[in-house]
């Protein structure tokens, strides 16, 4: 009696745990993109800065591409790098495709990010990579327009007197110019590239 | 006269300090395993129940009027400042603004009646920027499907110790 009772209390377990895995769902695979989607999703807030080419850089002259929009300071030593080294792993696995995908990086530091130091930091993560400065005020509307927040804070590392805490997320534009997509940092580059593909299917 | 004394002492049921009969051995055995029962079973089921949701989305909606409660002096929390998911079950983070003007809501700002829909593929702890919070900062933290019993557990006792502390 005692042992059969014992038999069942080991079985009755194993076999609960048998009925849970013969019968769970499996997981469905994602649709659609892979990162943050708006639904329904709008016109991309428009804005006209300085570009780190030395051109007037608005985002209507980017239509037909499908734009990263990355907010950020080329000071920053935790999150920017890290994300600017990402795209440009994303970049190389887009291939040729890579020419149809645009990156704005909007600086959140008007005072220190020039055009020309922005130029000088972003090309050493890719050429083709764009920089946005502007006075306070602009960049603070753009930055109001997203939903961005940005503070300056005392920095750890003394030399730079002060760092900008920031929204570390990224945005994607599709070729319309709607705003599609948001990404949150640390998303896995294959996941990026799977949500430009996409992207970029669509509007061709 | 003695054996006789000490047959009827036999014969006298055990009574406690209050002279009230005391419960036999049996009677204390039965009573220990339904206690040991009573606190096992909630375990055991908390262990071995899987853990299923009715859909994979975490919804946290602006419902209509919030901001002009907010205007009128209404402090109401309508985002917790940490948020927990579940890889491949509960992993979708959706935001819902039903007002009817934009809010900053999570990570980003969401026009009137737009919503965000953020999937969680992996265990991560994911920060985001917050205005609508005191720290100024969103967590999300996405855990990996707790599939063993002790994983169930631990996982059911952790949410209850959160519910427990508010939000």
């Amino acid at each position: 009696m005692k042992k059969t009772l014992l038999v069942g209390a080991l079985l009755l377990p194993l076999a609960a745990l048998g009925a849970y895995f013969a019968f769970r769902r499996s997981p469905r695979a994602e649709e659609g993109l892979r990162c943050g989607t708006f639904e329904p999703a709008r016109e991309a807030p428009a804005f006209s800065l300085d570009g780190s080419d030395g051109k007037k850089l608005s985002l209507r002259d980017h239509l037909g591409k499908v734009v990263i929009l990355e907010f950020g300071f080329t000071f920053c030593d935790e999150v920017c790098p890290v994300t600017l080294g990402h795209l440009t792993e994303v970049y190389k696995k887009l291939g040729s495709a890579a020419s149809d995908v645009h990156l704005i990086f909007v600086t959140v530091d008007p005072e220190r990010d020039s055009p020309e130091r922005l130029r000088e930091h972003l090309a050493a993560f890719n050429p083709s990579f764009l920089g946005a400065t502007g006075t306070p005020g602009e960049l603070g509307a753009v930055q109001k327009a997203y939903g961005v927040v940005a503070k300056q804070v005392v920095s750890r590392n003394p030399a730079q007197g002060y760092a900008v805490e920031h929204s570390s997320s990224l945005y994607l534009i599709d070729r319309q110019g709607k705003l599609r997509g948001l990404v949150p940092f640390g998303t896995p580059a294959d996941d990026i590239v799977h949500d430009l593909e996409l992207l970029l299917r669509k509007g061709s | 006269m003695s054996s006789t004394a000490a047959g009827a002492l036999s014969d006298v049921q055990p009574r406690d300090e209050d002279g009230l009969p005391a419960p036999s051995r049996t009677r204390r055995r039965r009573l220990f395993g339904i206690v040991v029962g009573v606190i096992l079973t909630p375990v055991v089921c908390a262990a071995m129940w899987p853990v299923t949701f009715d859909s994979r989305e975490e919804l946290f909606e602006i419902p209509k009027g919030t901001w002009a409660r907010r205007m009128a002096g209404e402090k109401r929390e309508i985002l917790p400042s940490e948020i927990h998911l579940l890889v491949g079950i509960r992993n979708v983070l959706m935001l819902k603004n039903s007002d009817d003007v934009p809010q900053i809501f999570g990570p980003t700002l969401l026009m009137p009646g737009q919503s965000l829909r953020i999937p969680f593929t992996r265990p991560s702890e994911n920060y985001f920027a917050c205005t609508a919070h005191a720290s100024g900062q969103l967590i999300v933290v996405v855990e990996a499907t707790p599939i063993w019993p002790w994983n169930r557990l631990s996982w059911r006792v952790r949410g209850m110790l959160r519910r427990l502390s508010g939000p």
